[in-house]
């Protein structure tokens, strides 16, 4: 069974298709990249799957179970983490209350008035903190960290809540190359051994085509290419969509004297 | 009622829509540019009508009058235009809340500066030349000078709209109406287009005052009503919109027509006053409009500015130093009987102080830690001065039933507006909660037969054995004490983490499946509850409650309360309320113009301590300890 199963998935803006009848699956355990360039609809897509946005109309099965149209906050509940392209953090809060209220949360003990938070799940955050080499930043304020390291705690707060899927948008956006490498390897790492499937968009073809086992390529809202790097790449319709063919430029030429 | 009367009172209603225009439009027109809500509108028709009518009982004949409305206006833009460069320039980078605070301190000081000039009598001016006679319409008298008013309304709202549209001054406006940054970016000189934009504004506010001269006279009373008015005739129409303005204005000034030509009808068998109605009316009809459009009739959702507010700290347990002052704290209460052996009046102040500390603290509950500005906590504080006065008065109940009564009243009012609340956010909460506190004070003030109307419920005293003053001071003390502890609990459990995560970023906590708006509405409801048990000891303490003790003051008195003590500490509400509190006693029963004083201090705070007392005592120190 499908981790995750997507068809005929529909949404418009105005008059503007952003996704038009997209249909794919995620598989157990795979690491699924979905790239496309600017205004192809990844993030309309990765919005209906994450519930911030309603689809016009098809169908997101996950575990089993229609998911389309829920809040992000039950979708969550059932076993979907996400991380975000900008990412976000509780800035009012430390490095390790970030990940226990992500924990909490997954407990369902948001609604406890008691006792208090510093006393609850400590041990665990620390370690998710640990296995993203975050440990000794944990008693830091996450308004000062770096934004690589905001990253990796978003990674944490994101495996807290022990997702079988996790949808990613844009995991290294604004990082440097280096710093990509690392992060991308860390995260592949660490769901293999926990089995998570991943679903993530990415700009940078380095991290794709090192990482991913399959590549989806979305276009003016519909898919065009579904398969592995060597597969997508000497695919020609996504050689037309990154490169273009040149044509816009050829009637000039004709024009010239 | 007739269909004529019906129809006589909705052509009459156009004259009052024509005066709800002219101040909503300028306060439209200013938040839409600069993003200010400009509390101090009011007071600036106000103004207008103080000045109107002192030129026309000086140069009399039409000249006199006519002039002096044009004349009137001009000043009264000019007076906009000096208040936007001296303080406004100063605060458009600050957060919402302090802009509020800030032309709310001009309110202050204004009505305080009116009062100065023009006494504390209302002042009458003459009626309109040329326009004092009335025609036959429908079979009655219709004024001519409301058939001048409701041609002149929609007459600026045509001229408003042609220079909005056509000249280049009203493209800029409407540019910066919709992306204020952008227009900024593209090298527009800001200053200038802000001054003229505030001008204008204030214009509009002078010329519906001064046009209103020859109707009502000029009251120092005209400021808050005007202004809570227009407030809600802007949120309706939609923030920035002045067609919907207009029509908000129309609207609402006709539903309160009908509500008075209906009269009292009867509704299944019991008689009921709908002229009554026209207070809570435009509030109510807000209500509506918000639930259904949340950006009012023609407003669209305003782009988010950035925050510049400087991030919070992270939440520690307090140190051993703190701990050490809190157990004085508690020591020194336990001892004040003793002291007021010799002083009485210790207990009188300690008990004020008390009850403004629970207060404060309930509101910095949901204002800090929650994110959520209320404008209207007055209105949880009078639910539960009522609940426990009405139990009192109807039941003959002794006190312990009136404190309970107090949280539970109050309890189910929060958790009746919060629902509605929380589904808003920024100015448009502010403006909700002050709406519906609005509506509790309407109802306080006008449901005479049950609440004792504006003279309130007197003879609410204490039973044994807190009828003795030091015994009612240790009960305030304990409940105090109780109320804020729980608080703070609540802050350090899941509970309050879970509220800050949905202030601190709403997508993040929902993608870490927190409902927000639940977590924020259960929030609202317990400081509602808390706050209703420090109004139930109020009317204990006093005697008495009336509807002038949990007025728009009241809410605004624990708005500066907590941003004096520091918004971003949660020792900051305590020390806030007893520093206003013990100033509110000592130095403002001193003087006339506490109100005016009252405002110094609270621009002194916009302006020179945004974070407040504790939060400069504690960057004073981080700046000791790390040089």
């Amino acid at each position: 069974m499908n981790t995750l199963e997507i068809a005929n998935l529909s949404k418009s803006f105005g008059g503007v298709r952003a996704v038009d009848a997209v249909t794919f699956a995620v598989r157990p355990g795979e690491f699924l990249a979905l790239i496309g360039p600017n205004g192809a609809g990844k993030s309309t897509c990765f919005n209906m799957i994450n519930g911030q946005l309603a689809p016009d109309s098809g169908s997101i099965r996950f575990a089993d179970r229609e998911i389309a149209g829920l809040p992000s906050r039950m979708i969550w509940q059932l076993g979907v983490g996400r991380t975000f392209q900008v990412a976000a953090t509780f800035v009012s809060m430390t490095v390790v209350e970030n990940v226990q209220l992500a924990l909490l949360s997954h407990a369902g003990e948001i609604f406890r008035g008691w006792r208090p938070v510093a006393r609850r799940h400590r041990e665990r955050a620390l370690e998710l903190l640990g296995e993203v080499g975050m440990r000794e930043a944990a008693e830091r304020a996450s308004r000062e960290l770096a934004y690589g390291d905001i990253k990796r705690l978003e990674f944490a707060i994101a495996l807290a809540s022990a997702p079988k899927l996790l949808l990613m948008d844009e995991p290294t956006a604004g990082m440097a190359p280096r710093e990509r490498t690392d992060l991308i390897t860390l995260v592949k790492r660490l769901v293999v051994e926990r089995g998570i499937s991943v679903l993530f968009t990415e700009h940078s073809m380095d991290v794709v085509f090192a990482f991913a086992d399959r590549i989806i390529v979305l276009a003016r809202g519909k898919l065009i290419a579904d398969g592995d790097a060597k597969a997508v790449r000497e695919n020609a319709l996504v050689q037309q969509v990154y490169f273009g063919t040149g044509k816009s430029f050829e009637r000039k030429r004709e024009l010239l004297p | 009622m007739t269909v004529q009367s019906l129809l006589f009172q909705a052509i009459d209603g156009l004259a009052a829509a024509s005066g709800l225009f002219f101040v909503a439009a300028g306060l439209s027109l200013i938040f839409g540019v600069t993003r200010i809500v400009n509390i101090a509108h009011g007071s600036l028709y106000m103004l207008g009508t103080y000045v109107a009518a002192t030129i026309a009982l000086r140069f009399e004949g039409a000249l006199g009058f006519w002039g002096g409305v044009i004349l009137t206006a001009a000043l009264i833009g000019l007076f906009g235009a000096v208040i936007e460069i001296v303080l406004l320039r100063r605060i458009y980078r600050a957060p919402e809340l302090f802009q509020l605070l800030a032309t709310f301190a001009l309110v202050l000081i204004i009505n305080d500066a009116a009062l100065w000039i023009w006494g504390p009598e209302d002042l009458l001016g003459p009626r309109a030349p040329g326009l004092r006679g009335a025609i036959e319409v429908l079979g009655r008298r219709l004024p001519t000078y409301n058939v001048f008013l409701i041609v002149i309304g929609p007459l600026v709202l045509l001229i408003l709209h042609l220079a909005l549209a056509k000249t280049r001054f009203g493209r800029l406006v409407r540019a910066a109406t919709q992306d204020r940054e952008m227009v900024g970016a593209l090298g527009v000189n800001q200053g200038l287009l802000f001054t003229s934009v505030f001008a204008l504004g204030s214009l509009l506010a002078g010329l519906g005052g001064a046009l209103q001269v020859a109707r009502e006279p000029a009251s120092l009373l005209t400021d808050l009503i005007v202004i809570s008015d227009a407030f809600v005739v802007v949120v309706v129409g939609g923030m920035g919109s002045i067609t919907g303005a207009y029509l908000a204005a129309v609207i609402i000034a006709e539903v309160k027509a009908l509500c008075i030509s209906i009269g009292t009808a009867s509704i299944a068998g019991v008689a009921f006053n709908f002229s009554k109605l026209t207070l809570v009316a435009e509030f109510l009809v807000m209500a509506v409009v918000l639930i259904v459009r949340p950006h009012g009739l023609l407003g669209r959702r305003q782009t988010v500015m950035r925050s510049l507010a400087e991030p919070e700290e992270p939440l520690r347990p307090a140190p051993a130093a703190l701990k050490a002052v809190g157990a004085g704290v508690v020591v020194a209460l336990a001892l004040t009987p003793l002291l007021a052996r010799s002083q009485p009046y210790v207990l009188v102040l300690g008990i004020d102080v008390l009850l403004m500390v629970l207060f404060a603290t309930s509101l910095h509950f949901i204002m800090g830690p929650g994110g959520m500005h209320s404008f209207g906590h007055a209105a949880y504080f009078g639910l539960g001065a009522y609940g426990a006065g009405l139990l009192v008065k109807w039941f003959a109940a002794t006190m312990p039933f009136g404190l309970v009564a107090a949280p539970i009243l109050a309890l189910l009012g929060a958790l009746l507006f919060g629902w509605f609340a929380v589904r808003l956010s920024g100015v448009y909460l502010a403006m909700l909660t002050l709406a519906f506190a609005q509506i509790v004070w309407s109802i306080a003030t006008q449901w005479g037969e049950l609440t004792g109307g504006s003279n309130g419920i007197l003879g609410i005293w204490p039973s044994a054995p807190f009828d003795i003053r030091s015994a009612f001071f240790l009960l305030t003390a304990a409940l105090t004490l109780l109320g804020v502890l729980l608080l703070r609990r609540l802050l350090f459990a899941p509970f309050g983490y879970a509220m800050r995560a949905g202030r601190d970023s709403q997508l993040r906590a929902e993608a870490i499946g927190i409902d927000v708006r639940r977590v924020h509405w259960i929030g609202f409801a317990i400081a509602g509850a808390v706050a209703g048990v420090a109004g139930g000891l109020f009317a204990f303490a006093k005697g008495s409650i009336s509807p002038e003790t949990i007025d728009v003051g009241r809410s605004i008195d624990a708005l500066v309360m907590v941003l004096l003590g520091g918004i971003q500490t949660l020792t900051g509400p305590i020390v806030g309320a007893s520093v206003f509190a013990v100033l509110q006693d000592t130095v403002m029963r001193q003087t006339e113009y506490w109100r005016a004083l009252l405002g110094a201090i609270i621009l002194a705070l916009v302006l020179l301590f945004p974070a407040g007392i504790v939060g400069g005592l504690a960057r004073l120190r981080l700046r000791l300890v790390r040089p």
